[in-house]
């Protein structure tokens, strides 16, 4: 017998991916929650059917998403995070000191519940006593908030279902206000190779350049998503992502990651010709 | 009383019967379940295009239905406390004008308030009756017309006794009504028959703790908009009867207008969303008041916005609030209602149902998300911090009252002359001028034009409002009466 797991990442192609077994299926109030066993990615996580993460791969959009605002940010006290219920981008905001309070905003309870029960290699900082999970929705929990945070990270699902909300201009404008005047905001920005994808990465572009005076854009190449190459977004009101990225001082901290390095940060921002010509499209647009 | 059983769908269980039967169709539609215009068929799908199809013995006919029409409008009518109900496909338009026209002729009086639909005076237009405007209290700070006092309309009787019917909205396109039964026992005191508006009061009829609805107030007739809160399809709507109408004569007046080839989609769609509401309504509607309410708490807690309801009720001309209307008043943030409309829908993807000079309006319905709303909301707050201006002056409608100098219908006949804008005061206006929405007229035919009514419409006209009614679409000009047709 053999049992897959298949995700269409466009109408004609699709990734697959052996199953040992299901290790647990519910549909929660938001969406279906599923978790696998695989030989070749260890257990993963999907909702609604499309990949969240793996144990093989995670650690690529994890420490992406978390050490490369946190090498520019001179002085990250108070963080909110907005989706991540899986606990992988906490877990990598945990190894800094500094870090003095970290907001977790989750629309779905069960997501947590189900990452703290079969996912603990990521899950395992939900735990410290600097967190504090919110369970709402994370455009509700910003729009109240007001100069609280230095970093924001945006870890939402795609742009359609229930993370819709997180990928429009009042959203991303929100976040703005709910910033402090050096502060950052890190987006999951999907993929610029398939259409459906790089559509929806310059919608979210265009929305950041219209709210941030400074917006970036970084890549990392990860496995098990669409195309393999992923995007993520740098806005920031204050500094530079590349400019004022202090390599020495990160170095210092003498953290332990298995793909972000400050060299490699420098490069991530190199963007492919076509990736750039198709930002440049919606920000040429929208310079006032 | 034998209870129907409003499980039964019987339009929609004939359609679903007759697409078993495999017909071949030598009659129209010409395309043939789809057949012949693939491209429209892809656009529409199959499914629908297979049930786009005439009226046939099994499908019964709209214009005189005998068999499964006719059950669907005996649902309906017991669904919505009628006596009758006619299954309507040309808007709510067709059926607020079939209701002027089944209560007067050539020569009549109705009496109406102002903030009345143009189809109201439209049908004038078409019967030749004459409007005996209640002039509508007015919110100055909100900038909304409110409902008629029960003093004004005895007040209007008693100087019209002879005129045959009265017109109410129930509610205004903001969620405003009057005090129907009141209205009702005055009018029919005096022989007069009672029509009510009801395009936007549909949930009144399923939904707890909704402002009466016409028929439990006893009126005549009501025009219900099935497809704005009742979710039926765009074009689809109800139009009621109380006991003291002549079901046939309505059903006369109602052929004079109406197709012979009624659109099945259409009516597949009222008899499955009357089934819905019947079944589900009060379910359904609680959910969509407690969004509305929860969306409105969320506003008014921004700052500057100030998103009305039942706070308004003053026991008159706001005799009642639909709690399920969304409106927000926002020159507290110094911007005109149009252009926070605007800024909505240009910079943040929503459509808003309506933007005037003072306030927006988010029609919330059957069909809403509470993540949508989120998003409303976040995008208020938004524009209240990135575009909200200081001591803005701004204009609130102020109620402009109409001076009627000649019957709607003889100022549409009559012979007319252009004249720019500029050079039309003091003249009669033989068309209408109207923002739309809400389509309320600020001229209808045969009105003078006034100095007041040139401001009104210079500014609504700057400030961005979309202006109707008027032959020359940029309002640069409007036609008027020649001289001699306004002695």
């Amino acid at each position: 017998m053999e049992l897959w797991f298949s995700e269409l990442h466009t109408p004609n192609v699709k990734l697959s991916i052996k199953v040992e077994r299901q290790l647990y299926s519910e549909e929660s109030e938001f969406q279906r929650i599923d978790v696998f066993e695989s030989p070749e990615f260890g257990r993963f996580l999907t909702l609604d059917g499309y990949m969240m993460l793996t144990e093989k791969d995670e650690f690529i959009y994890h420490e992406m998403m978390v050490h490369v605002p946190m090498a520019v940010h001179p002085n990250v006290r108070s963080v909110l995070v907005i989706g991540a219920g899986d606990g992988g981008v906490v877990r990598e905001l945990a190894k800094y000191s500094e870090v003095e309070r970290i907001d977790l905003v989750e629309i779905d309870r069960q997501v947590v519940q189900v990452c703290r029960e079969y996912l603990p290699k990521v899950s395992c900082s939900l735990g410290d006593e600097r967190v504090h999970i919110y369970y709402e929705d994370g455009m509700k929990f910003v729009r109240r908030k007001e100069d609280e945070y230095d970093l924001i990270i945006v870890d939402s699902t795609d742009p359609f279902g229930p993370g819709e909300g997180l990928f429009t201009k009042e959203f991303y404008g929100n976040c703005y206000k709910a910033l402090r005047e050096e502060g950052v905001m890190v987006n999951q920005h999907e993929s610029p190779f398939y259409e459906g994808d790089a559509k929806a990465c310059m919608r979210a572009h265009k929305r950041i350049v219209e709210s941030f005076p400074i917006s970036r854009v970084y890549q990392a190449h990860i496995p098990t998503y669409p195309s393999g190459h992923w995007l993520f977004g740098f806005a920031s009101k204050k500094y530079h992502p590349v400019r004022d990225m202090d390599a020495q001082k990160w170095l210092e901290r003498e953290l332990e990651t298995r793909y972000y390095t400050p060299r490699l940060h420098a490069g991530a921002f190199c963007l492919p010709a076509y990736v750039e010509r198709l930002l440049r499209k919606v920000e040429i647009h929208e310079s006032r | 009383m034998v209870h129907l059983n409003q499980e039964r769908a019987p339009i929609y269980e004939a359609l679903e019967a007759f697409r078993g039967e495999r017909i071949v169709p030598f009659d129209v539609p010409g395309h043939k379940r789809g057949q012949g215009n693939p491209e429209l068929t892809q656009l529409l799908g199959k499914q629908c295009m297979s049930i786009d199809v005439n009226s046939m013995k099994p499908l019964d006919n709209l214009c005189h239905p005998v068999s499964v029409i006719r059950e669907a409008e005996e649902l309906a009518a017991e669904a919505f406390g009628a006596a009758y109900a006619f299954l309507m496909v040309g808007g709510t338009t067709s059926s607020v004008q079939s209701m002027v026209l089944s209560a007067c002729k050539k020569g009549d009086k109705i009496i109406l308030p102002r903030n009345v639909h143009r189809s109201v005076i439209n049908a004038l237009v078409v019967n030749g009756a004459t409007p005996i405007y209640v002039n509508p209290d007015m919110n100055s700070s909100l900038g909304i017309a409110l409902g008629m006092k029960v003093s004004q309309v005895e007040r209007t009787i008693s100087q019209h006794p002879d005129a045959v019917a009265v017109l109410v909205n129930n509610p205004t396109y903001y969620g405003i009504c009057s005090d129907l039964k009141r209205i009702v026992e005055l009018a029919h005191g005096h022989s007069m028959k009672v029509l009510v508006d009801e395009a936007h009061g549909t949930h009144f009829y399923f939904g707890e703790d909704m402002p009466l609805s016409a028929m439990a107030a006893g009126a005549d007739m009501a025009a219900v908009s099935m497809h704005k809160s009742g979710g039926s399809l765009t074009q689809s709507s109800f139009l009621l009867t109380g006991p003291d109408m002549n079901p046939g004569y309505v059903r006369q007046i109602i052929n004079l207008t109406q197709t012979t080839s009624a659109s099945y989609l259409l009516l597949a769609s009222l008899d499955i969303s009357r089934r819905n509401l019947a079944l589900r309504g009060k379910a359904e509607f609680k959910k969509v008041t407690a969004l509305a309410e929860y969306a409105r708490g969320e506003i008014n807690g921004i700052g500057g916005y100030y998103a009305y309801t039942s706070e308004l009720v003053n026991g008159d001309s706001i005799f009642d609030f639909d709690r399920t209307k969304l409106t927000v008043n926002t020159l507290g943030i110094g911007l005109a209602g149009i252009e926070v409309y605007d800024l909505l829908r240009d910079e943040y993807d929503i459509q808003m149902e309506l933007g005037d000079m003072a306030n927006v309006l988010a029609y919330i319905s059957i069909g809403d998300r509470e993540r949508d709303a989120e998003r409303l909301i976040g995008a208020l707050e938004e524009i209240k911090r990135k575009y909200s201006k200081e001591n803005a002056d701004l204009y609130t409608q102020e109620y402009i009252e109409p001076k009627v100098a000649v019957s709607p219908q003889n100022a549409f006949y009559a012979s007319k002359e252009s004249l720019p804008l500029l050079e039309t005061k003091g003249r009669i206006c033989s068309e209408f001028v109207m923002c739309y929405p809400p389509g309320i007229p600020i001229l209808a035919p045969g009105e003078e034009i006034t100095e007041e009514i040139l401001e009104y419409i210079l500014y609504a006209r700057e400030k961005g409002c979309s202006m109707a009614g008027p032959e020359d679409a940029g309002i640069q000009r409007l036609n008027v009466l020649k001289e001699e047709w306004a002695m």
